[in-house]
């Protein structure tokens, strides 16, 4: 098996035309990627003309950008302690497209909560967009919930009553119906909280938002909401003060206090911010360049196999070593991973180039995770091995380079295309991008689908239904029952 | 020239992949245009959806079947050594090119229309069923529409213009893998990198001049003046695509040795 590993080794290296295919995949993936930054010039304007500054969004404590948008009725707690109130009423206001009037106010807006407008307790790091908080809350329509650091969420047992102790890093919310027996809903660690935190009452209501089909499966278009909420016996007493947290202030936000009672008007949203096509630059689209990579190393892997039949080296290969079965195997893994390195390069040298010049042209850059950035880069260099496999594989059974070629990238490409921009719903859409080897572009997403964000989830704008792992999983089914099929076909047929 | 254009389609007509390939471009073409007929629906009057365009999906996987067929006909002669008999037969480089341009269009002309007009019977029976109803303002798919006939008609061509353009590349690389995927490449690739183009002014430049995106502009029947070009300019520009191909195609050709 060294031996024939060489061998291949060896024909893949000698041929200049492959080697230079290869220098030309990287290439082009980086070119293609910094076509993205060099034809698009960001131009910002103010609401008055005047140029606009440019404010990174808030990002949350495990570094996604978040909304931190609500109106909090706050005061200091230093050390453990315990916050609850009831929530008497929640009521709100929203903006069916284009009904609003431009300006201040409320004008034209109809009634009606949102799903996920939200009324309740929290426990915050201070009230700088972004900190730590944990909060227990009255949603419009998904019941009692603890939410905390943005991004976790359980769902609770009934309200109106909610209550949150804090011991430690550690919050634990309840709710009651009665305010005497209360139910656990869950506990949440938040590390490094400092002794002194603000806790108090809040409301906030995210965007109206109407999911329509259309052109490239799902867009959303909406319009703004405010909630306003009654909250009465709430513990502990004392001086409360109302504040804007991150400044949502044409809806007028507020509060107002008689004795007991407190009533909460806000708008915005405490959740990781769900990003649409165009609301910023993700990693993976540093990387769409790695579909001319693509379209070069399947040529490439194709004319591994179809090469030796035009030739008729494949006879000499076979006269070689006749267990042509080992051969194959050979081939695939000498292309396997001079692809897969192949990729790596173009990714490692792509991201951050055109990261570089996304921020030099002051796009919105999404930030991510180091992990997930590694698994883009990874992922995006073994889906190019694995298609390289494919390819050797369909170019075995077939023969005939034109038709592999074709038959691999129309494969891979075109269910892309037709899920992301064509006329197709996203219902179709998302069947293509979950049965055809276009699912291993899962792995390229970076930013996860929240449940408790409402937003279009579809492949168009760049969620895809599988998880990035069991869509890699698909692409390499496909390469294995290709390759399998090529195994017994090259073992029963005349070379 | 008829001697030439006689040669030519003899070489065609007694490949045994020809007709594979012509009986796949209608197949592939009709199956993609069932599959998009049954998948879109119309729920409203502002659907957004244009019926022509959606029975005529297909034409997006047929043409890289006429792409393989083009391309064949160029790179099949120089894997198999017939080039060079060809060029002994028929001196004339230029005269073998446009023989073989002629044989191609006429093949991809012929499926094409076959396939085109297919598409849109399935269109005609499918859609009504899934919203596409006089309530929602939409009529029955029919040729004597005069936008529908534009869609049908210019389809055919578009896909005869892929064939011209792939042959123009193809006789300029010679190599059949490498001439596949510089076509698949130029008429895939620019859909998905428009996406990722946040300026709609770029965008739409993409989306002018790709010879995918502008060519199947002459597909739209509802809403044209939204389209990013017109109609028959945005078969134009493929039809640019096809020529430039072809005219380096033609000048490689009579440069080069065989």
């Amino acid at each position: 098996m060294k031996d024939l590993l060489h061998a291949e080794w060896t024909k893949f290296r000698t041929v200049r035309g492959w080697g230079i295919g290869m220098l030309v995949a990287v290439a082009l993936t980086v070119l293609i990627g910094l076509l993205g930054p060099a034809a698009t010039t960001i131009s910002c304007q103010g609401p008055d003309g005047q140029a606009c500054v440019k404010q990174a969004p808030p990002t949350g404590p495990d570094g996604e950008v978040v909304d931190d948008s609500f109106y909090f009725v706050h005061q200091p707690l230093t050390g453990d302690g315990t916050i609850s109130a009831r929530v008497t009423s929640l009521t709100g206001l929203y903006a069916p497209g284009g009904t609003r009037q431009a300006g201040v106010g409320t004008a034209g807006m109809r009634p009606g909560v949102q799903p996920w407008t939200k009324a309740g307790i929290i426990v915050k790091d201070g009230t700088r967009q972004g900190s730590q908080y944990a909060a227990v809350m009255v949603t419009g329509g998904n019941g009692v919930r603890m939410q905390s650091n943005y991004i976790h969420d359980t769902a609770g047992t009934a309200g109106p009553w909610l209550r949150l102790t804090r011991t430690g890093d550690t919050l634990t919310g309840y709710s009651s119906v009665n305010g005497t027996q209360w139910t656990r809903i869950g506990a949440a660690s938040l590390s490094g909280l400092p002794s002194t935190v603000q806790i108090g009452l809040f409301v906030t209501s995210p965007g109206y938002t109407v999911i329509t089909q259309s052109f490239g499966g799902g867009s959303s278009r909406g319009g703004p909401t405010t909630a306003t909420a009654g909250f009465d016996q709430v513990s502990p007493g004392g001086t409360w003060t109302g504040e804007a947290v991150g400044g949502q202030v044409s809806l007028s936000p507020g509060f107002q206090r008689a004795g007991d009672t407190f009533t909460l008007t806000g708008s915005g949203d405490i959740a990781p911010s769900v990003a649409g096509r165009g609301d910023g630059a993700r990693i993976e689209d540093t990387l769409v360049g790695a579909f001319a990579g693509l379209i070069v190393i399947v040529v490439v892997a194709t004319m591994f196999m179809t090469g030796e039949y035009r030739r008729g080296l494949i006879r000499t290969t076979f006269a070689a070593s006749p267990w042509r079965g080992r051969v194959l195997a050979a081939k695939a893994v000498v292309i396997g991973a001079v692809t897969f390195v192949t990729g790596l390069v173009a990714a490692a040298v792509a991201v951050p180039l055109v990261r570089h010049f996304e921020l030099v042209k002051g796009f919105t850059v999404l930030p991510v995770s180091v992990p997930t950035e590694l698994r883009v880069m990874i992922g995006v260099a073994a889906l190019l091995a694995v298609a390289a496999v494919l390819a050797l594989a369909v170019g075995t059974l077939v023969r005939r380079s034109a038709g592999a070629v074709t038959a691999v990238i129309v494969a891979i490409v075109l269910p892309y295309i037709l899920a992301v921009a064509s006329v197709l719903p996203a219902g179709a859409a998302e069947w293509l991008t979950r049965f055809t080897p276009a699912a291993a572009f899962a792995i390229e997403q970076s930013m996860p689908a929240y449940p408790q964000v409402t937003a279009s989830y579809t492949p168009a704008d760049g969620y895809f239904p599988l998880s990035p792992l069991a869509g890699f999983a698909v692409l390499c089914g496909y390469a294995a029952l290709a390759l399998g099929a090529a195994f017994l076909v090259l073992r029963r047929r005349d070379a | 020239m008829t001697d030439a254009l006689h040669a030519e389609w003899t070489k065609l007509r007694t490949l045994a992949g020809t007709s594979w390939l012509l009986v796949a471009v209608v197949a592939v073409t009709v199956a993609l245009g069932v599959a998009a007929s049954a998948a879109v629906t119309c729920a409203d009057v502002s659907c957004g959806q244009d019926p022509a365009k959606v029975s005529l999906t297909g034409i997006g996987l047929g043409q890289a079947v006429v792409a393989i067929l083009a391309v064949l006909a160029v790179s099949g002669e120089y894997s198999s050594g017939m080039a060079r008999l060809t060029f002994t037969a028929m001196p004339r480089r230029t005269t073998v090119l446009a023989a073989k341009a002629a044989a191609v269009s006429g093949l991809a002309l012929a499926a094409g229309t076959i396939a085109v007009l297919a598409s849109i019977v399935v269109g005609r029976i499918v859609l009504p069923g899934n919203g596409f109803t006089a309530a929602h303002g939409f009529r029955v798919l029919s040729l004597a529409d005069g936008p529908v006939l534009r869609a049908a008609v210019g389809s055919v061509l578009y896909l005869v213009l892929v064939g011209l353009f792939s042959l123009g590349v193809a006789t300029a690389v010679r190599d059949s893998a490498m001439a596949i995927g510089l076509v698949l490449g130029v008429l895939y690739l620019v859909p998905i990198v428009a996406a990722v183009i946040g300026d709609p002014r770029w965008q739409r430049r993409l989306e002018q001049y790709a010879p995918m995106q502008a060519g199947l502009s002459v597909q739209a029947t509802v809403n044209v003046a939204a389209q990013p070009i017109a109609p028959w300019a945005g078969l134009g520009v493929l039809a640019a695509w096809a020529t430039g191909a072809l005219l380096v195609g033609g000048v490689v050709l009579r440069v080069r040795d065989a």
